[in-house]
């Protein structure tokens, strides 16, 4: 789960890491009252997963709480890279004299975490790593070890951090990697990390992604979740706690067992539908190694409730549940499901048992359900079906 | 010959008392698999009786080498308690850990296999994977034991049911053994660590290799593909109409930027040689050019 600006600022401020004053406002009078409070120039920042708002004219400076619910009016609502707006975060404004980059994430190619650190802050980091390298250092950091005052220390001299920030930074990094740690974060990200004209180091700007599996030990981070920009399939699939993503432009609706299946089932159909105008797969559905009749109910509720599909394609491999059982679970789905099941759906079953589920099916001869002995060629007829 | 483990592999189920570790032991069991015990903290001393066959459970991975000599264990215990499992058994030494719990925080899965780099004494398969199975002579983890027979094929997969549909298609030909990595960011047994084994392997005679969107492993592979291994390898990539930015089941399946797309691991895989199939079923038929059957 990626973290707004504001959000990240509050889990930095937890941590001890050293932020500026900052709050979040929906509306321009909440942000006028935030720059009251704060007094003297603020900066109102659009809050968006997206980079690249300042150019968007998301990001302006006020003078005073009335500049700031004028400029918090006109950022509201806007539309950045196809974001709307809902929320600004209103930041006290500091006279900036340097900008550095700081970063700790997960490295996947070396199986461990990696901590990125330059001084040549402010700007796009993948643009530093490209044109100047030397820039930017990049330090293994075991998840046995962590990082100690010691390796701060080893991180800012091989960064190359100026003698009179140097202890700030390093101080910085410890309190990062706490954050990182203790809130299960994937990313903690400052760009940029600013020294002030007092000489203050501070954190201007933040990304954080949090790690969904460790919600059972996180309590907390519930409450950060953004229920407001979910897709409404999405947020119906999460509550019966069906594995679901919403896909654009796509027509066949797709459920199926197993993650790598089910991904390999929209290439599959993607693949066909060029032969029937460019038919795609309207989400994705991965309903487990169980697959038991309450799943499959659940999940082709989801999927014949969105209105962008026009056919479906159940792909099930019969591993440790047999076809024979999933089978028997689909067609009791389709009695649950009653008249809301109102689709051409198209069945594919392989694996154990296989014979015994093809034949429950047939038995069951369902004006809507047609089966198919291969993948590819289910793929190909479920296009078929949703191009008519 | 099979890699990783053979008919003598003595396995250990811990979490063998929960209701998934008791429902797979028994489908190991039933599969030819020598399961000799459990561990479950607290419960050390109790004997479980599966379909017949009387199991000691013991409190720790340690006590239960001492008492057995297992030299694998299979991890089912749920996410929380994940990492204190593994790490029992890094500090047993036990030789292979098969991690199958899918959900574990990957601050967990980082620490433990640091922690068993730095020990030296530990491989692990997994986290969030199906095990691996060597047809007739070990199976370890939920892989389905009656969808395909021994054979020729070598097959790693990153996908637990993509594995199994493998496996099922080529079936008439048969595999010395298949093993799911897991779909996991940080995992223990990579593509590059199997196609190593299998091409040391005398039994494999030609390799399937299944990779998915995220990260850059089957990119790695594929440079080593062309540096190491001589034997066939045929590809399948799965992901390509997956959306940049959605987290897709496997928490490692994610596309971030323009790096780990399907488009990219597909073309490395070919610049190496490897021919890759456009479906599952077409990646099978390749195979079966090659082994011309």
């Amino acid at each position: 789960m990626d973290l707004y600006e504001y959000q990240a600022r509050d889990l930095f401020e937890k941590h001890n890491v050293p932020v500026l004053q900052g709050a979040v406002a929906t509306t321009a009078d909440q942000a006028h009252a935030a720059a009251a409070k704060m007094g003297g120039k603020v900066v109102v920042k659009a809050q968006v997963k997206v980079g690249g708002r300042g150019k968007a004219g998301g990001v302006k400076l006020a003078v005073d709480a009335n500049d700031a619910k004028e400029k918090a009016g006109a950022i509201l609502g806007m539309d950045i890279k196809g974001h709307t707006v809902h929320k600004v975060m209103i930041a006290q404004a500091a006279p900036i004299v340097d900008e550095y980059y700081v970063s700790i994430l997960l490295d996947r190619s070396n199986r461990t975490f990696l901590v990125m650190a330059s001084v040549a802050g402010g700007m796009d980091i993948e643009e530093v790593a490209h044109t100047a390298p030397e820039k930017l250092a990049k330090v293994p950091v075991s998840a046995v070890d962590g990082i100690s005052a010691a390796k701060a220390k080893e991180i800012v001299a091989q960064a190359k951090f100026p003698a009179d920030v140097a202890d700030q930074v390093a101080d910085v990094l410890v309190k990062l990697w706490e954050t990182f740690q203790s809130e299960d974060a994937t990313l903690v990200e400052v760009n940029p990390l600013v020294k002030t004209e007092d000489g203050r180091v501070v954190a201007l700007d933040g990304k954080v992604t949090l790690d969904e599996n460790a919600e059972f030990r996180q309590p907390d981070h519930e409450a950060l979740v953004d229920h407001d920009t979910a897709n409404a399939l999405e947020a119906a699939a999460k509550a019966k706690g069906l594995n679901y993503v919403k896909l654009d432009n796509g027509q066949v609706g797709i459920i199926g067992n197993g993650a790598g299946l089910v991904m390999s089932t929209l290439d599959v159909v993607a693949y066909a539908g060029e032969k029937f105008g460019g038919m795609r797969p309207a989400n994705f559905l991965d309903i487990g190694g169980g697959a038991s009749a309450q799943v499959m109910a659940d999940g082709l509720s989801i999927i014949l409730g969105d209105p962008d599909v026009k056919s479906v394609f159940v792909n099930v491999f019969g591993g440790i549940t047999a076809c024979d059982a999933v089978a028997n679970g689909i067609v009791q789905a389709l009695e649950l499901l009653g008249s809301q099941a109102t689709k051409p759906i198209v069945v594919r079953l392989d694996g154990n048992n296989v014979l015994e589920g093809r034949a429950i099916l047939t038995a069951a001869n369902h004006p809507l359900v047609e089966q198919a002995e291969t993948m590819d060629g289910a793929a190909s007829r479920a296009a078929e079906l949703a191009a008519k | 010959m099979s890699i990783f483990i053979n008919a003598s592999s003595k396995i250990i189920v811990q979490g063998m008392t929960g209701s998934e570790g008791t429902k797979h032991t028994r489908r190991m069991l039933a599969s030819g698999s020598k399961v000799v015990g459990g561990v479950t903290p607290g419960k050390g001393g109790q004997v479980v009786d599966i379909d017949g066959t009387s199991l000691p459970v013991f409190n720790t991975v340690a006590e239960a080498m001492a008492a057995t000599g297992a030299n694998v264990s299979v991890v089912f215990v749920p996410p929380k308690f994940a990492k204190a499992a593994v790490i029992d058994a890094i500090d047993a030494t036990m030789p292979l850990v098969v991690v199958i719990t899918e959900g574990i925080p990957v601050h967990d899965s980082a620490y433990f296999y640091s922690y068993s780099v730095e020990k030296g004494t530990t491989q692990i398969i997994g986290p969030n994977c199906p095990g691996l199975i060597s047809p007739n002579q070990s199976n370890v983890g939920i892989i389905p034991a009656d969808i395909t027979k021994r054979g020729p094929i070598g097959l790693v997969s990153k996908s637990g049911t993509l594995t199994y549909q493998m496996m099922y298609e080529l079936r008439d030909i048969g595999f010395s053994t298949a093993v799911g990595i897991g779909g996991d960011p940080v995992i223990g047994t990579t593509h590059i660590d199997c196609l190593r084994a299998f091409q040391d392997d005398p039994e494999t005679t030609a390799i399937v290799m299944i990779g998915e969107i995220g990260g850059d492993a089957e990119e790695r592979a594929a440079a080593f593909i062309s540096e190491y291994v001589t034997k066939p390898v045929v590809g399948y990539v799965a992901g390509f109409t997956a959306p940049e930015g959605k987290t897709m089941g496997h928490a490692g399946a994610i596309v971030s930027g323009s790096s780990g797309t399907a488009q990219a691991k597909k073309d490395a895989l070919e610049a190496a040689g490897v021919r890759v199939g456009q479906t599952p079923s077409e990646t099978a038929q390749l195979m079966r050019d090659i082994l011309g059957r």
